[in-house]
């Protein structure tokens, strides 16, 4: 079909948009004790803004199954009783849901100025390098990816690095970051520094 | 002055409900369910306290504004978002003082006669906001929170509400819009959310640190605040400091203190061997600060008449390494990258923006870029339906008043004139 006579449209001139839609993934359904959290999380909205959990519902995805798909979607959607196309709206636009496959640990990077001032961009040139692979990319093994982040909010202890939505590591350095790679293999998320106002006390 | 939003922070016990009640924990609280919630807005008022996010809007008119002849229901939400670049106050606040905002929430709400206060939490503090939960579950069990608070008959309830990375969630419409389940978009104004806010209900958003001055208000008196700093910019201040200097950190102080004073003194000067170089004030979105500009008192009206403003009071320090075509292009990387995509200005104008400081800073710039940038700037500014775009158009605009020639010298030159040893050495490798 064509909107005007003149217009070359038609599926091949038109049909570009580099657009690409989520995968369906795996049929999804939360487990009982995370939908049993979901609920008790409705219950502090008003009854009829279950949508105000749309948020929550999308992490609880997330740490069911590491990363949104269009079937996790419907199914939030039926939870709150809101459309797919609601769901959708919100998962496409806050950073910290992934929407494809990511590792096992997501490291992301503070770029912003404080961070950047204390060699921010060092430190992921070094994690770049290490592990090989360039930013948004998931290495080999699968066991991590790479990402940028906008400020988190710690800017005397720059630079910081967040693991995984949660874990943060403080005044990361180029030259400790192999060993840090490393100890996450080895340790797990304990080789983080944790954020220093959480742990000195 | 004696810090009182953070006396206590380094204790490592601050932050527990039983370490609080033994240093006039929910005594302010108390105080305000004796008082008509009228009288309280009064009080508020007359304290002259500002709104410590970024605006400086008293808190009392805010309160005041909001409609108390609704059927409606009334809420507070209290923004916790804190993701203006250089700031970190709020951080500390909830990490080591929850029970603070709380008592601060609650305050809120009897003034204004909500009964459900909601803190959005960034969500990057999920430590924070796991405090925030097991300390709000001990106010609970111990009648500080929730049903008859206090023994008063009187029920509130604080909700903690996590958002999921948006720095536009910071502008309070956007922020409702968040808290309904939706994009992080702004709304137009009017209606302001104190009269159709939260689920179209009156709603008074504050920020953290506003709220944390509440309790030292009732408990001590609007007259006791106004006497801590400057006519109009009363009370104590939180202080985010970083950047190059030696003890970057968060610093209570007066807003009588001079920024000199910040950054040299309580801050420790410049990192060794370098010197400073520009400050920006508060926060990435406002203008910077020459050397010689930094001896005013750092209140919001002084900042203002320097010609720049306090905003959420984030001071990033830069010494003579930083090259501002750079700085300006890493927080156009930031404004690009959160705007909204609502109003057309910001969400094009912001990259265009982006793509000009990136040739200039790789050397392949012109001088007909200058005029460019400024041209696009001014086109974002003011022309937005919130406060970003005035912020997004401050990175070049000000780069640019103070510094047109480390531009011209990129452009004469071909490549970046200024010498950084922090900088990663194939930056341009990695999309910079």
């Amino acid at each position: 079909m064509s909107f005007h006579p003149l217009m070359p449209y038609g599926s091949e001139a038109f049909q570009k948009s580099e657009r690409t839609l989520m995968s369906r993934g795996e049929p999804f359904a939360f487990t009982p004790e995370r939908a049993a959290k979901l609920e008790e999380i409705c219950s502090k909205y008003p009854p009829e803004r279950r949508k105000s959990a749309v948020l929550a519902a999308l992490y609880l995805v997330q740490e069911q199954q590491q990363y949104i798909t269009a079937s996790a979607m419907r199914h939030v959607a039926e939870f709150l009783r809101i459309t797919p196309a609601e769901v959708e709206d919100v998962a496409t636009y806050y950073v910290m849901f992934f929407k494809a496959p990511v590792g096992k640990y997501v490291i992301q990077v503070c770029r912003t100025l404080s961070c950047a001032l204390a060699g921010a961009e060092r430190v992921t040139e070094a994690l770049s390098e290490k592990l090989g692979i360039g930013l948004g990319e998931t290495d080999a093994s699968g066991m991590f990816t790479l990402l940028e982040f906008e400020c988190l909010g710690a800017c005397d202890r720059a630079p910081v690095v967040m693991v995984n939505n949660e874990h943060w590591h403080e005044k990361a350095t180029p030259e400790t970051c192999s060993k840090l790679l490393d100890d996450l293999k080895t340790r797990g998320l304990s080789a983080l520094s944790g954020c220093h106002l959480h742990v000195e006390r | 002055m004696d810090p009182i939003l953070t006396k206590y922070v380094r204790e490592p016990n601050s932050f527990t409900l039983d370490f609080f009640l033994k240093h006039d924990g929910y005594e302010g609280l108390k105080k305000a369910l004796a008082t008509q919630p009228n009288d309280v807005i009064d009080i508020v008022k007359a304290s002259g306290l500002r709104g410590r996010g970024g605006a400086g809007f008293p808190t009392g008119m805010k309160f005041q504004f909001v409609d108390k002849k609704t059927p409606n229901p009334k809420y507070i939400a209290c923004n916790a978002d804190e993701s203006e670049p250089g700031t970190f106050k709020d951080h500390v606040l909830m990490e080591r003082n929850p029970h603070l905002l709380f008592e601060g929430c609650l305050i809120g709400c009897w003034a204004i006669g909500a009964r459900v206060a909601y803190i959005y939490i960034r969500g990057e503090f999920y430590h924070v906001q796991k405090v925030l939960e097991s300390e709000l579950a001990k106010a609970y069990a111990q009648g500080y929170a929730g049903r008859n608070i206090m023994g008063s008959g009187w029920d509130c309830d604080i909700v903690i509400h996590r958002g999921a990375g948006a720095y536009e969630a910071g502008e309070e419409t956007a922020l409702i819009e968040s808290l309904e389940g939706k994009r992080a978009q702004p709304r137009i104004k009017p209606p302001f959310p104190a009269v159709q806010g939260l689920y179209d209900c009156p709603t008074a958003v504050n920020n953290v640190e506003t709220l944390c001055n509440l309790p030292p208000i009732m408990l001590n008196g609007a007259e006791w605040f106004v006497k801590l700093g400057p006519e109009k910019n009363g009370g104590p201040k939180l202080f985010c400091i970083s950047g190059h200097v030696k003890r970057p950190g968060v610093y209570e102080a007066s807003m009588n203190t001079t920024i000199k004073e910040l950054i040299f003194d309580r801050a420790g000067g410049i990192r060794e061997g370098h010197q400073l170089k520009a400050v920006i004030p508060g926060g990435s979105s406002v203008p910077i600060l020459l050397p010689d500009q930094l001896d005013i008192p750092a209140s919001f009206d002084s900042v203002q008449k320097a010609g720049s403003m306090l905003g959420s009071a984030g001071m990033i320090v830069m010494d003579e390494t930083t090259c501002m075509v750079w700085t300006a292009m890493n927080l156009m990387h930031f404004y690009m990258h959160e705007s909204c995509g609502k109003c057309t200005p910001c969400r094009e104008g912001g990259d265009w923006l982006w793509k000009i400081l990136a040739r200039i800073e790789r050397g392949e710039g012109q001088m007909r870029d200058l005029d460019l940038l400024t041209s696009v700037s001014n086109n974002i500014a003011g022309k937005t339906l919130c406060a970003f775009g005035d912020a997004e158009a401050t990175p070049p605009l000000t780069t640019l008043k103070h510094f047109r020639a480390e531009y011209e010298a990129h452009i004469r030159e071909g490549r970046c004139t200024v010498p950084a040893d922090w900088r990663a050495k194939g930056a341009a490798a990695l999309a910079h």
